[in-house]
């Protein structure tokens, strides 16, 4: 026999540095999950940062006198007169109140941007529908004026520059001080459909246009996948057609997004002739993406189901059908409820197919079917975040909010409901 | 009736067929003595009376619908007097687009020539019988089916087997509709790319090296040609998906091997929800994440270093792909290294090698091939990635190595080619589906290789 004195001594000695080596290691695989979370982290504080104020709207609230002489309107009830009426003219009027020194041509146009843009048209709406308040004087609350909601929310953050005049600013100081202009829950951003202005601007429409574009996916997704996962688990004969099939859905669960946008173009709007930016385009092509994750997801849980199941059915005189129907698919349904939930979600996120088939077009009226012009939550954000004023940027954020809010609820009931409802076997 | 309405509409009456025939099968067997003298169950004879007034009817709506809108539109195009036959594409689709919204009321009749008001009146009348028709055939195909379903209920007959014959094909429909959209997806992009490349030769589009897709409106404008060379988008792509994927793989392989590794429990029940979270988040947020936070950073972090960064970088856009695709990696990884057979981990442990040597020396060697195929499918995911480089990336099209320059992407131009105003038939337009003709090839190579990988490994230690 050889000593092994010497070499274990030239393994302890080594010891020391395999050690370090080993801990290094540990550090590596520590630091990697740090920067992915430190990651997540990041992107969650900026969006809720950027966006919280997205739920606020600044309000101009003024005492307006709607004096007929002044709008050039002696019949509210003619719409020949309401055409050709200057409904600016009683808001600046009502800011005037508040400062009697600005008179001059410049310092009415500075006023006239204190309100919104549509201000005037508010005006003109409550006087078509209310003829009789000609002459009256009544309290109406505007939403302020880009700049000044910008200067209300964000003075002295550096990632947004105040765009008013100094005087402006002063008034606006004023007015805050006297609680003229205020700040709310800004229900206008759960109310009403998109807009050229921040402070008119909603998420309803894109919201409603989501909720369409996902009942049309569910209602063909769910079915097709489902029974073309049972027919390729329990039917299929071992062929070369059924290979085919087997190669197809796996390439098309990888094939990026944008071709499926290409297909709708292409296929749904091209050759069968269906109108632009519709839910109907949409939730097809979303339909057709998401089927290879339902089939897969669903094959999983047909999988699952113990063959003792199935071989007591049998036993017991059932047809293939019958087995499948009556055992088979209620104990795999919690299974393949899950990963259509999943799959769902996936689709309420993506953007990239429906900006091809029209979905991004800009689109004010709320979408009241299947076949009228909608766009998604997801297409929305990425028209505010591509717009130029500054408050889109918050409306994006306070969007983004929204939409994960829906994702994470949909992911967290598919969750709840594998844990309430698989069983084990 | 609209489409809409008669779907409803042929459910219900399928539904009564249902009630009908299930009477008249009791019927049929109370003089025998009870449903035991029946070939199969009432229900089964129902069920076939519901399939057969529901299957014929929804098949010729689909067929209709689907054909009704292009044939209507042809005859009214075929109907235009010969002074007012469009010459171009684009001139046909102006002209359609003013019958269509005449007839729809949206457009004053006094505004449009004589023939095109003809043709609005043509073409309201023509889809009021389409749709005419169509309701009737329909209704009456429902009926006939439902009714000789109904004739067929005999105690002889086994309709068991039929409505299960009916449903098993029902079932191969549907996973033929993988098929079909494979089909769909290859025949959109091809028609289009060849009619591309008899306009833009392949040559120059596979090997020119200026990309500037822009037609000119007037003929003799400077570069009313445009520009379809590919070279600058490909190297637009792989760059921003190399800075992606130089981000992705070391941090998703790293935190792969410490959550399956050194990670108790607890951590890796709480590390893996959120790890998987990050491949939950919408490619939009992303977008808008690398778009008005990291490049913003990254821009004033150059300047800081006295480097010129342009507000759009291929290095903004492809670090926050690189997040996105962590999660990606690390849980294809996480598969592939426990896939390795718990002996030859056991094996080295016990010849006293320390945990991270067992790692480097016999489990990565042997995953090796599984993590390269799931490196590829990460490449496809990045390649593929659009919202981010649409929000991040520029527009324009540099042939650079500077990853703080802005570059655009395959993915990006599609977008860009296929928003917006565009005309049919012109060289920018058929160009997007060249672009994603490429795309789709490559990714499916990347795709099939990986795959190929991924199970030849498995195959290996089954």
């Amino acid at each position: 026999m050889t000593n092994p004195g010497p070499q274990a001594e030239l393994v302890r000695r080594s010891l020391k540095r395999r050690y370090r080596k080993e801990r290094r290691f540990r550090c590596y695989g520590i630091a990697a999950i740090s920067i992915a979370l430190f990651s997540l982290v990041i992107l969650f504080t900026d969006i809720v940062s950027k966006g919280y104020t997205g739920f606020i709207k600044t309000t101009v609230t003024l005492e307006v006198h709607l004096d007929g002489e002044l709008m050039y309107l002696s019949d509210a009830s003619d719409p020949d007169q309401i055409a050709m009426a200057d409904f600016q003219a009683p808001i600046i009027k009502a800011l005037q109140e508040y400062f009697p020194q600005a008179t001059s041509r410049a310092d009415k146009r500075e006023l006239s941007r204190m309100t919104g843009s549509y201000a005037s048209n508010q005006v003109r709406d409550l006087l078509t529908e209310n003829p009789g308040w000609l002459g009256s004087t009544r309290i109406i609350e505007f939403p302020a004026h880009d700049t000044v909601s910008v200067y209300v929310k964000h003075a002295g953050d550096p990632g947004y520059s105040i765009r008013l005049t100094e005087q402006q600013q002063r008034w606006t100081d004023e007015l805050l001080s006297k609680g003229v202009i205020d700040t709310g829950f800004n229900d206008v951003f759960f109310t009403s459909g998109d807009s050229r202005e921040p402070s008119n601007a909603g998420i309803l429409g894109a919201l409603i246009g989501s909720l369409l574009t996902m009942g049309i996916t569910l209602v063909i997704a769910f079915p097709v996948g489902v029974a073309a996962a049972v027919y390729l688990e329990e039917f299929a004969p071992s062929n070369s057609l059924t290979d085919f099939i087997e190669v197809n859905i796996n390439n098309l669960a990888a094939v990026p997004s944008i071709i499926f946008g290409l297909l709708g173009l292409a296929v749904f709007i091209g050759v069968f002739g269906m109108p632009r930016s519709v839910p109907v385009v949409g939730g097809l092509v979303l339909a057709l993406m998401t089927l290879p994750t339902i089939i897969i997801s669903s094959r999983a849980a047909i999988k699952s189901v113990p063959p003792s199941i199935r071989e007591a059915a049998e036993g017991i005189g059932a047809s293939k059908m019958q087995v499948v129907l009556h055992h088979v698919l209620p104990l795999a349904m919690p299974g393949m409820l899950t990963g259509s939930i999943i799959g769902m979600a996936q689709a309420l996120g993506e953007t990239a197919p429906l900006l091809l088939i029209g979905m991004v077009a800009f689109i004010v009226e709320i979408p009241d079917g299947f076949f009228s012009s909608a766009t998604v939550l997801p297409v929305q954000i990425f028209i505010w975040a591509g717009s130029a004023e500054q408050g889109f940027v918050e409306l994006a954020s306070a969007g983004i909010m929204v939409l994960l809010a829906f994702l994470i609820t949909m992911n967290a009931f598919a969750i709840w409901l594998r844990k309430r409802l698989e069983r084990r076997w | 009736m609209q489409t809409a309405d008669l779907l409803p509409l042929i459910l219900v009456l399928a539904a009564v067929a249902y009630g009908f025939a299930y009477m008249r099968s009791r019927s049929v067997a109370a003089p025998l003595g009870g449903i035991r003298n029946l070939k199969a169950l009432p229900a089964y004879y129902a069920a076939r009376a519901a399939l057969w007034c529901a299957i014929p009817a929804l098949v010729i709506l689909g067929t209709w619908a689907a054909f009704e809108g292009k044939v209507i539109q042809d005859i009214v195009m075929a109907s235009l007097p010969a002074e007012l036959a469009p010459q171009s594409a684009g001139h046909a689709s102006l002209t359609l687009s003013q019958i269509s919204n005449l007839a729809a009321g949206k457009l004053d009749p006094a505004m449009v020539p004589d023939g095109i008001s003809g043709a609005a009146a043509l073409l309201q009348e023509l889809r009021e019988q389409s749709s005419r028709f169509k309701a009737l055939l329909v209704i009456l195909i429902s009926v006939l089916g439902g009714a000789f379903a109904w004739t067929r209920v005999a105690p002889h007959i086994n309709a068991r087997k039929s409505v299960e014959r009916t449903l098993q094909r029902l079932f191969f429909v549907c996973a033929a509709v993988a098929i079909l959209t494979t089909i769909g997806i290859v025949f959109s992009v091809i028609f289009e790319t060849v009619r591309f490349f008899g306009k833009v030769p392949m040559s120059e589009f596979l090997f020119g090296t200026s990309w500037s897709p822009q037609t000119a409106l007037r003929a003799d404008q400077i570069g009313s040609e445009g520009a379809f060379g590919i070279i600058p988008l490909f190297t637009g792509t792989l760059m921003i998906s190399a800075i992606a994927l130089l981000i992705a793989v070391p941090v998703g392989l790293l935190s792969a091997v410490y959550l399956s590794e050194y990670a108790s429990r607890p951590v890796r029940a709480v590390v893996k929800p959120l790890l998987e979270m990050l491949a939950g988040v919408p490619t939009v947020v992303y977008g808008f994440f690398a778009a008005l936070t990291v490049a913003p950073f990254i821009r004033d972090l150059a300047l800081m270093l006295g480097l010129e960064a342009s507000s759009q970088s291929a290095l903004a856009a492809g670090l926050v792909m690189g997040i996105m695709i962590i999660p990606f990696v690390s849980s294809l990884s996480d598969d592939v290294i426990n896939a390795v057979p718990r002996t030859l981990r056991d094996g080295s442990l016990a010849l006293g090698a320390t945990q991270s040597e067992t790692m480097k020396n016999v489990i990565f060697p042997a995953a090796l091939p599984g993590i390269m195929g799931g490196i590829l499918l990460a490449a496809s995911r990045a390649i593929g990635e659009t919202m981010i480089v649409v929000m991040a990336a520029g527009l324009a099209a540099n042939l650079t190595a500077n990853p703080l320059d802005s570059v655009t992407t395959v993915t990006v131009q599609i977008v860009t080619l296929l928003t917006g105003d565009q005309e049919f038939d012109s060289a920018k337009t058929l160009a997007a589906f060249a672009l994603g003709m490429m795309l789709f090839i490559v990714t499916l190579l990347l795709n099939v290789i990986a795959l190929k990988v991924v199970r030849k490994y498995r195959e290996q230690y089954d």
